[in-house]
């Protein structure tokens, strides 16, 4: 298994963990009178599973499996896949941070955290397909 | 790579492409207002990105590589009627709901996407099977 696969596979299963323990916490706020930061992390549990688990495990299979790119660089370019792996993880806990202390303040800062977390992972998308639309190819 | 998976995969990358882009705005704008419209995007967002990329890669990855018939993968008039019930699915239901559609277009979509699954479970059922069976069938 390639380097960057398993950086990517083990730091989903990380995500998996930690969605569902985030999970537990909105699910135990009004039992345990939790912080109501809490009730801020509802979007970002949904987020850590299927951003951080699901497509970050796919990412990391579909470099490791998918037809090979070229003799010369089979798993296309690595620079791109780093990139990739930054921008998706940068922006995915960038929104874990700024998501729910939007909810307990006020401060701008928060709202312009969100927007960048959005065009990080907006641009770790558009990445993910330029990179593997070439190796969706036949024999 | 077969014929139908790449058909599936690339399809499932524009799903892709478009569900992050539907997201980033939806993100964008939970931080920094842009306009209040672009939360109709959001069943689109979820639509293109659950079915549309997860489902659909899924049915891709499976239609490559579940154990064949010698070397044959059944008949794909299914497969073919699965991926166009499917993607017609998610647009009618993804964006007959961004776009206020009257709710029977949103429920032909669910009914595409039932149609789609039962399509592709009609071909991957019986590939679903022991490698002595296809050692088997092949004498």
């Amino acid at each position: 298994m390639p380097f960057l696969t398993r950086l990517f596979v083990k730091t989903a299963l990380v995500y998996f963990i930690a969605a569902l323990v985030v999970g537990v916490l909105v699910m135990a706020r009004p039992i345990l009178n939790l912080p109501p930061i809490v009730a801020g992390l509802s979007p970002v549990y949904f987020h850590l599973l299927m951003v951080g688990w699901v497509t970050q495990l796919i990412m990391g299979v579909a470099h490791w499996m998918f037809p090979k790119f070229s003799r010369e660089e089979p798993r296309g370019r690595d620079w791109l896949t780093w990139t990739i792996y930054g921008l998706l993880n940068a922006g995915l806990l960038l929104r874990v941070i700024a998501e729910p202390a939007r909810t307990v303040s006020d401060a701008s800062l928060w709202g312009w955290l969100l927007a960048l977390s959005a065009l990080l992972q907006w641009l770790a998308g558009m990445g993910f397909v330029a990179h593997l639309w070439p190796r969706v190819k036949g024999h | 790579m077969t014929r139908p998976s790449l058909w599936f995969l690339r399809s499932a990358l524009i799903h892709l492409a478009l569900g992050f882009t539907f997201g980033g705005l939806l993100l964008w704008n939970k931080g920094v207002p842009i306009h209040p419209l672009l939360w109709r995007l959001l069943p689109a967002h979820m639509e293109f990105l659950l079915l549309g990329w997860t489902v659909q890669l899924a049915m891709g990855v499976a239609y490559w590589i579940l154990p064949r018939f010698y070397t044959q993968r059944g008949d794909v008039r299914p497969v073919w009627l699965a991926f166009v019930l499917l993607n017609g699915g998610v647009w009618l239901a993804g964006m007959g709901a961004t776009l206020a559609a009257p709710a029977w277009v949103i429920l032909a979509g669910r009914l595409c996407e039932a149609g789609a699954a039962a399509a592709f479970a009609f071909n991957a059922w019986p590939r679903v099977k022991p490698m002595a069976l296809a050692a088997s069938h092949r004498e």
